[in-house]
């Protein structure tokens, strides 16, 4: 009896060592997490906080070369993102985030706007952000959160989205794109042109929707004004009784077996679709380029009732001053000036600022990727592995085709609460 | 040495005669019981400032009123009254939150029972059966396999195996055991429930293991002599003597059940209903103080549980 009770009393003096030393690296940890900013006092460094759509080491490695700014990458998720800016606002320097989090970020005061008189390229960003149509004159769906509604500040420290142009952007631009659809044409084996197909019980336990509420809500959107049960006054800022309609439409598919799975993160929604467990889904452009550089064909789809699009840019912590100020617009101003611009377009993003992207791109690269020609050569990524054979067209096609067929941007809506309440249901269901 | 005996000394001085003119002879060495107080400080510490103050807040804030980017720090039960809507309402129907608990309880209480059932007989196998203590040690850290490497790539694993077109699905069609692909393979209850008892019946493992390896060989010698049958012994010698490893680890087991969103996510296809899932759907709708009431609710249900199983064995005196 005895010797089993020395044998605990040891074991209990391990735990409370490795308990102490635990607490050694915590409080280790967060002193460390004081320096980078001392440090910065004579290197430029920047603190990128950002999903990692925009981040690459080619980009800050290209950065450094050009500007003498060193970009040290916080990498989150998008919910993470906005989750630090409001809790951490210190702990980064430039933020890249989607407009779409702005009605979050903007009454909370944590985040600086960027002056455009500044921005050297600013004249020569889209229309697509300014004016809501593409360089052709298409006019843009501008259901939900699209960025012409959020993008001017009506003061320096105003918290209120101004109605017509200021010098004051909340967000400069840098990338967007149109999202849809993504199939399996070699197991659907018919053309596909509506969101409804979704919930087509021809693809019973084959469909898969996204389980992000704010984007899967959109995407429902569209699959239900697809089906015809209803149609929105603006899809990305519902009603209680429209989100309880939309929510009614998905519950039922949902009860029914119409799903295979959801999926929360890229790398789910490749496997979801390499492996064949679903044929239809809600994806993303580059989850898409995935799995057909696996071999495997699936197409981006276009539909009819258009594409659901999203955006993000630039702007900086307000506690950024001084010289640390101009070291972010100089960083701006670099990544609108066209090496990160062809870099995001030769992934199937789109770039902010066309006119230099193009000047850093090869010229069929630019038909193919932009135009919407067949390749005239084989198509390479940005880090050099084969995306298509020559030949290819894109899914989708030209830019003003794919921008001009916007129905709507992801949203954060006046219900919001309602709505993440009526999705754990419809998950629960 | 023995910290127990320290801390019954400083409850009550008298217990132990002497003791106190021991410590009066020599007047240059802390006192024991101090020392004790020392040796569990720091733990003490750690405790109270990254568990105690934090839960809390947790509750602080549970009662906070929100809205779309920051904490309302005046008083309100949203939190509470938004979880539990339409509880009454739908009723006979369950509400959201009630479907949820059913849904985990049922996972929980499946995933124990299969783990328990397993991890006894492995621990039973590895105690009695294994004679060497290398091989004991060796078998064991076998258990730990599933632990080596990430969440997200394991379950990713499984798809290759359970999947429509997986090693499972075709290798019975070819059979011809079946003719179409079993589809509640994946995605399923039935997924959530393999991955989780895979995971899990290593926690169940090794506290049965230790506290069998701790039961006197000439007990079972004596049962043996008394003309008990091996199920006898089992029953009566066994089982009792392995009760606090089974109820550790049945706590181990249900508490992370109880709190798992990831793994009952990613095998439940994002389809199944999880406590822990409505907190973490919260949190990043930066809802806090709803997330932080669900946390609370989650952490009563798991405490209640937790009282009830220590109302059958109590664990303090086992040990």
């Amino acid at each position: 009896m005895s010797e089993t009770k020395r044998t605990k009393g040891v074991s209990r003096r391990t735990l409370l060592k490795g308990t102490a030393g635990l607490a050694g690296l915590a409080a280790g940890s967060g002193a460390i997490t004081g320096f980078p900013y001392v440090k910065s006092a004579d290197a430029k460094v920047l603190r990128y906080l950002g999903t990692a759509v925009n981040e690459g080491d080619d980009i800050s490695k290209q950065c450094l070369k050009d500007t003498g700014i060193k970009i040290e990458y916080i990498t989150a998720t998008t919910d993470d993102v906005t989750k630090r800016v409001m809790t951490q606002p210190n702990s980064f320097d430039v933020l890249d985030t989607e407009y779409f989090s702005l009605k979050k970020i903007v009454p909370s005061g944590n985040i600086l706007a960027l002056d455009a008189r500044k921005i050297k390229e600013f004249d020569n960003i889209t229309p697509v952000f300014t004016k809501g149509e593409t360089p052709g004159g298409k006019k843009i769906g501008g259901q939900g959160t699209a960025p012409w509604k959020v993008l001017y500040l009506e003061g320096k420290d105003s918290k209120k989205f101004a109605t017509s142009a200021t010098e004051f952007v909340t967000l400069i631009p840098t990338v967007y794109n149109a999202d849809t659809l993504g199939i399996r044409p070699d197991l659907i084996k018919r053309p596909i042109g509506s969101w409804s197909e979704l919930l087509n019980p021809e693809f019973k336990g084959k469909a898969s929707i996204l389980n992000i509420p704010s984007i899967g809500i959109m995407d429902a959107a569209m699959v239900v004004e697809a089906t015809g049960k209803y149609k929105y006054a603006d899809k990305g800022n519902m009603t209680k009784e429209e989100i309880d309609l939309t929510m009614k439409v998905m519950t039922e598919a949902k009860k029914a077996g119409q799903f295979r799975a959801f999926w929360k993160d890229f790398n789910e929604s490749v496997n979801l679709m390499a492996s064949g467990e679903t044929v239809i889904q809600s994806m993303w452009s580059p989850a898409v380029t995935k799995v057909r550089s696996m071999g495997i064909p699936c197409t981006f789809q276009p539909l009819k009732e258009g594409y659901r699009s999203w955006a993000s840019g630039f702007c900086v912590s307000k506690g950024v001053s001084g010289a640390k100020l101009e070291w972010a617009y100089e960083f701006v101003n670099w990544f609108l000036s066209g090496y990160a611009g062809a870099y995001l377009n030769r992934q199937g993003y789109y770039s902010a600022v066309l006119s230099t992207a193009k000047a850093h791109m090869e010229p069929y690269e630019w038909a193919y990727w932009m135009e919407g020609k067949p390749a005239e050569k084989d198509i390479k990524a940005p880090d050099g592995s084969l995306l298509e054979k020559a030949g290819a067209v894109r899914d989708g096609g030209s830019y003003e085709d794919r921008m001009g067929g916007v129905a709507c941007w992801n949203a954060v809506m006046d219900e919001n609460d309602y709505m993440v309440r009526k999705w754990n249901e419809f998950i629960a269901a | 040495m023995d910290t127990s005996e320290d801390i019954l000394q400083q409850a009550s001085p008298g217990l132990i005669p002497g003791s106190g003119t021991a410590r009066a002879a020599k007047p240059t060495r802390l006192s024991p019981s101090f020392i004790s107080w020392l040796q569990a400080g720091p733990m003490m510490l750690v405790f109270l400032a990254f568990f105690l103050i934090p839960l809390v807040f947790v509750v602080i804030v549970s009662f906070w009123d929100y809205n779309e980017y920051q904490l309302l720090p005046a008083f309100s039960g949203r939190g509470y009254t938004d979880t539990f809507e339409g509880c009454i309402a739908q009723l006979p129907e369950l509400c959201t939150i009630g479907r949820t608990y059913v849904m985990t309880l049922k996972l929980c209480f499946m995933v124990w029972a299969i783990t328990l059932f397993i991890g006894f007989w492995v621990a039973y196998f590895l105690a009695f059966h294994v004679k060497s203590k290398t091989w004991q040690m060796g078998l064991s850290l076998l258990c730990t396999i599933p632990f080596w490497t990430s969440n997200v790539i394991r379950m990713i694993a499984w798809i290759p195996l359970l999947g429509r077109n997986g090693l499972v699905n075709s290798g019975l069609v070819k059979t011809g055991l079946i003719n179409h692909p079993l589809e509640w393979l994946l995605f399923s209850e039935f997924s959530v429930v393999l991955a989780l008892v895979h995971l899990f019946t290593f926690f169940m493992v090794v506290p049965i293991f230790n506290s069998m390896i701790r039961i006197d060989k000439s007990l079972i010698e004596a049962a043996y002599d008394a003309g008990a049958t091996g199920f006898q012994t089992l029953v009566n010698v066994i089982i009792p003597l392995a009760k606090p490893g089974i109820v550790i680890g049945s706590i181990f087991v249900i508490t992370i059940v109880m709190g798992d969103f990831i793994t009952i996510g990613v095998m439940g296809g994002q389809q199944i209903a999880a406590a822990g899932k409505i907190i973490e759907t919260r949190v990043n709708a930066l809802q806090f103080p709803a997330a932080a009431a669900n946390a609370v609710i989650l952490l009563v249900i798991t405490f209640l549980i937790i009282t009830m199983m220590s109302r059958i064995v109590d664990i303090k005196k086992e040990l």
